[in-house]
This record gives structure tokens, sequence and C-alpha cells, in this order.
């Protein structure tokens, strides 16, 4: 029997009778919610999950974003499993000795229609992988996904799973199979084979805090919560870190650029252990005590890096179809996933309600992504991905801000003030930044930001 | 000098709040011939659950139980076929509850 890997191979079948109308394979929140919409569209649906529940192998970074669920859930804020709502943001860029840190708050998002949340993938997933069910979807846990059915033109028709006569014949395929895709490469969707320089590596440890301690140390009180981005703690590997509120916990990590991270002979935990210790962190988590450790790859390349959306048969969403955005402040990837599983899930119904599920059939998957935030936004912010990683970004830029703003604040009488062109000179100079470099990527930020 | 009072906890410890589903097979197998001579060793420094370990000899000892599946091993791998990857078994491996 084959597994399913990177080597999956596609097995072809002579015509057969559809086990489903639809099978939707990952059970995370772009399979949940294509499910939810085929289903809800009246045609018969799996989702397959190889976890023994849903969301039990998913881990992310810090905050969920659900307005796109106002289409899906009527007043979802009311049922999602909610940790706390980030009514605090704030962005830090730091050295190992300095933090500057951008802190915005607002109680708007504090209550309802709400922004972003923080929740645990297990019941999170679980909940949106249950509104599917709910609406008729059947969900096939335990299952793992081993390979593509096709007929013999090539179009796929199903999956086989590594159940005992565990083939699952549809007539489409939706893979939300997740970062690794083994069902998006096996049908030829990625245009590269190896795509390590697109990925990143987000490594978190979950601390026990006690409730009044998180809300004293980051000033919240009742659901309120907390979610800091931070540049400049990795050792100079592309990435970052991060630290959020639960309810009576914090999650802390680094997310690391995965050629940098294997090139840089450190391990994830080492940088994760600095983290902690980092002045301006210490005591926000001191005395949290481990409960979990989880590891993830994130498809970071953005928009250049997405693999085909259709094929004949078959569609691809979600961290499956790289639909994740890390570009320096917007850090979104559920909310991607949602909108493209609700499309893929939309489109489907579509083609088989028009007896056409070919490319051409399902051609309406990327029409309604390209007039949705899915792929505007991620179109809009393409140059964005590559900036945030660059060298520049990651080992120049954080020390040259903290020292310009450490000299701002600094007094150094008898000596005079030094205006601010001084300052900026000398910090840009003392962290080997470049004028014309610092000019082209403050162009390509602000490109992004039109 | 480290604070003692944030000395982190030995990796081991922190594995232990991980739960595992330990699958009868393997879902990992790494070619130890090739290992030997591959230079680099990516897979020792990225994996994240550190289940990469060099022997004397140049090549790599490998446990497949407490594997976080990210896939980062075979993605960073240099040598040719050196480790091959799957998923473990449906219901098996890895259960985060925090994720």
């Amino acid at each position: 029997m084959t597994h399913a890997g990177p080597d999956s191979v596609s097995t072809v079948v002579d015509e057969t009778t559809k086990t489903f109308d639809v099978v939707v394979v990952g059970a995370g929140p772009a399979g949940s919610a294509a499910a939810l919409e085929v289903a809800r569209a009246g045609y018969s649906v799996a989702l397959v999950e190889r976890g023994p529940f849903p969301g039990a192998k998913n881990v992310y970074g810090g905050v969920v974003y659900g307005r796109i669920l106002d289409e899906l859930v009527p007043r979802w804020w009311e049922r999602m499993p909610v940790q706390r709502w980030v009514t605090r943001r704030a962005t830090m860029v730091m050295t190992p000795t300095q933090a500057l840190t951008l802190d915005f708050r607002t109680q708007d998002w504090g209550k309802p229609p709400y922004n972003g949340a923080t929740a645990h993938r297990a019941d999170l997933d679980s909940w949106l992988a249950e509104l599917a069910v709910e609406a008729g979807a059947v969900l096939v846990p335990s299952t793992v996904v081993t390979g593509l059915l096709r007929d013999h033109a090539g179009a796929v028709v199903g999956v086989r799973t590594d159940r005992p006569d565990g083939d699952l014949t549809a007539g489409v395929v939706i893979a939300c199979d997740g970062v690794n895709s083994f069902l998006a490469k096996e049908a030829g969707m990625y245009r590269t084979g190896h795509e390590a320089e697109h990925l990143t590596l987000g490594v978190k440890q979950t601390l026990a805090l006690p409730r009044e301690a998180i809300e004293e140390r980051f000033a919240v009180s009742g659901r309120d919560g907390v979610d800091i981005e931070m540049l400049g703690c990795t050792r100079g590997i592309p990435g970052g870190g991060f630290l959020y509120t639960n309810l009576d916990s914090v999650s802390i990590g680094v997310v690391l650029g995965l050629t940098g991270v294997s090139k840089a002979k450190t391990r994830p935990e080492e940088l994760i252990a600095e983290l902690k210790r980092h002045p301006a962190i210490a005591p926000l988590i001191k005395g949290g005590e481990q409960i979990e450790y989880s590891a993830h790859l994130i498809p970071e390349g953005g928009y250049r890096a997405m693999p085909e959306l259709i094929g004949d048969g078959m569609l691809v969403a979600g961290d499956a179809a790289a639909m994740c955005l890390a570009a320096g402040i917007w850090l979104e990837g559920v909310n991607f996933a949602l909108g493209a599983g609700m499309y893929a899930g939309r489109a489907a119904a579509a083609a088989l309600k028009a007896g056409d599920v070919s490319g051409q059939g399902l051609a309406g998957y990327r029409t309604m992504l390209e007039r949705s935030f899915v792929l505007a936004d991620h179109r809009k912010l393409r140059d964005l991905p590559g900036l945030v990683l660059s060298d520049r970004m990651q080992q120049n830029y954080p020390g040259m801000v903290c020292d310009l703003v450490q000299g701002l604040f600094q007094v150094d009488n008898p000596l005079p003030k030094p205006g601010l062109r001084t300052l900026l000179r000398r910090s840009a100079k003392d962290n080997g930044v470049r004028w014309r470099d610092l000019v082209r990527d403050g162009w390509t930020g602000m490109r992004g930001l039109r | 000098m480290t604070d003692r009072r944030y000395q982190e906890a030995a990796f081991e410890d922190v594995m232990s709040t991980v739960e595992f589903r330990v699958s009868p097979r393997p879902h990992i197998t790494v070619d130890t011939d090739v290992c030997r001579s591959c230079t680099t060793k990516a897979c020792v420094h990225a994996c994240p659950a550190d289940l990469f370990v060099p022997t004397s000899e140049g090549g790599i000892l490998f446990n497949y139980e407490q594997c976080f599946e990210c896939g980062t091993c075979y993605q960073v791998c240099d040598g040719e076929g050196a480790i091959s990857w799957s998923y473990p078994d449906g219901g098996a491996g890895v259960v985060f509850k925090r994720g």
C-alpha cells in the first residue's frame, strides 16, 4: 500500500459511480467552509480529515479574522469558540537590548461585530467542521488521503484513502490538505518541485498563566486580548516573533525562513528561549508553565508562489494554495482559507449543477477569488513578503530604528542635542544601511499600501 | 549569567507536553548511506522536534514517534532521497490541543 507523501502517485480508474458529489480533503477552515457550502447547495459531500478530530494537526500564529464568516454564519461571534477578542495589537521592533513598540488599542474590537480573536485550532476547526456536518456533510476523521483517482483522460475523479476499500469517487475533489499539499503537487499544480524558499517554520510554546496575571501584565480585562508581532528577534534569520493571549495562557513563538534556519545552524527552541529572556518579553511571561509545544510550516511566498488553483475535477484552497499573507503588519491566513473554501464549495456546486466539472466548468472559482479579498489582497501586497524576509529588514532596519529612537530620547547634556538628520545618518551608518536601499525598500513598502 | 527564574525547561520536558498517538509504522525513513556524504545536515538543525541526531560515523539517527508532521525535514534535506516522508496513518501521530 502507498502512503501520502511527496511521492504520492495517482491511480487511474475505470468509470465508476460517484460515492459523493464532492470530496473535500482536510477539515481545516478552508475544508470546512467548502464542505458547508456544498452541503448547503444540496449536494453530498465527504470531509476527510487525517487527525482524530479537526484541528488536531493544525497550528497558527495568533489571530483569526472572522469577518468573512458574516457570509457563512449569521452572528458567528456568538457561537465561535474564542479565547479572547484582540483589542490591542502591537508591533515590536527589537534588538537584543532594545525594543520599540507601536501599540494600538481600541475597544471597538471588543464588541460586536468584532475584528480579530485568538482561539485554539482544536476548538475552532472542530466548530467549523460541526457547522458543515449540521448542514449535511459527512465528516470522515482518522483517515489519510493517499492519492488521487483519475480517469483515463487524466481528470480527477476521487481520492484513495488509507482505509480498507477506501476509494472515494466524486465529481469534484477540493484539496484543502494544508501547506504540504501532496494532492496539489501530485496533480502538477505547483510549478516548482522544491519550494522551501517560500516556506517558513512556525514554532510555538503555550504557557499557562492565571487570568489575573494576564489581565495585569497585558492591561486588559474580561475577554479582551493582545497580539504582539515582533521583528528583529531571530538573530538575523528571516522571520519574526509573536506573543498573544489566550484566556488563561499565552502563546509565544518564532517564525523562521526555512532555508535561513537550516543554514544558520541554530535550533528553533534556542530562539524561543532567547525571545523569552528578552527584557521586553520576560516580565510578560514570567512563571508561565509550559503546557504545549507545537510547530507547523507556513506558506509565506504570497501571490507569486501560488499554485494553479483549478484542474479538471479539482480545486485547491487554503494553505494548500499558499493563501497565507505575511506582509509586515498584515499577518492573515485563516480568513483567506475560509474565503477560498467558501468560493471553492460554491464553484463546485455550480459546476455540478451545470454538469461540467472540467477546469472550464470550475472556472467560477477563480472569478470569485479575484472579485473578493482573497486574490485582491494577495495581488496588492505581492511584493511585501520578499521585503519583510529580506536581509536588510531582518538584520539592519531593527537596529537602525531602535538606535534612532534611542538617540531621540537620550539626553546627553552638556553635549548639544543632535538633529534628526544627524541621528538618522548615524543610526543608518552604524547598522550598515545604505540610503539607496532605504529609499528603494520604502518605495516597495509604500507601493504595497496603495 | 541567565536568571534562574527564566531558565528553560529541558527539551524532553517540553516535548512531554505534547500528545503523540504513536503508529507502529514509521512514517519517516532515512537512508543513512546518503547522510554520510551530506555536509549540511540541515535536518539536524531545523527539525523543531529535534528528531535527527548525527552519529560519530557521519550518519543520522532519527525517531519518528515524536514528529510534529510539519514536513521541515524533507523540505530542507539536501541529500537526494535521503529522507522518505509520509503522513502517519489515519488518526495516528501528533494531536495538538492548543495549536
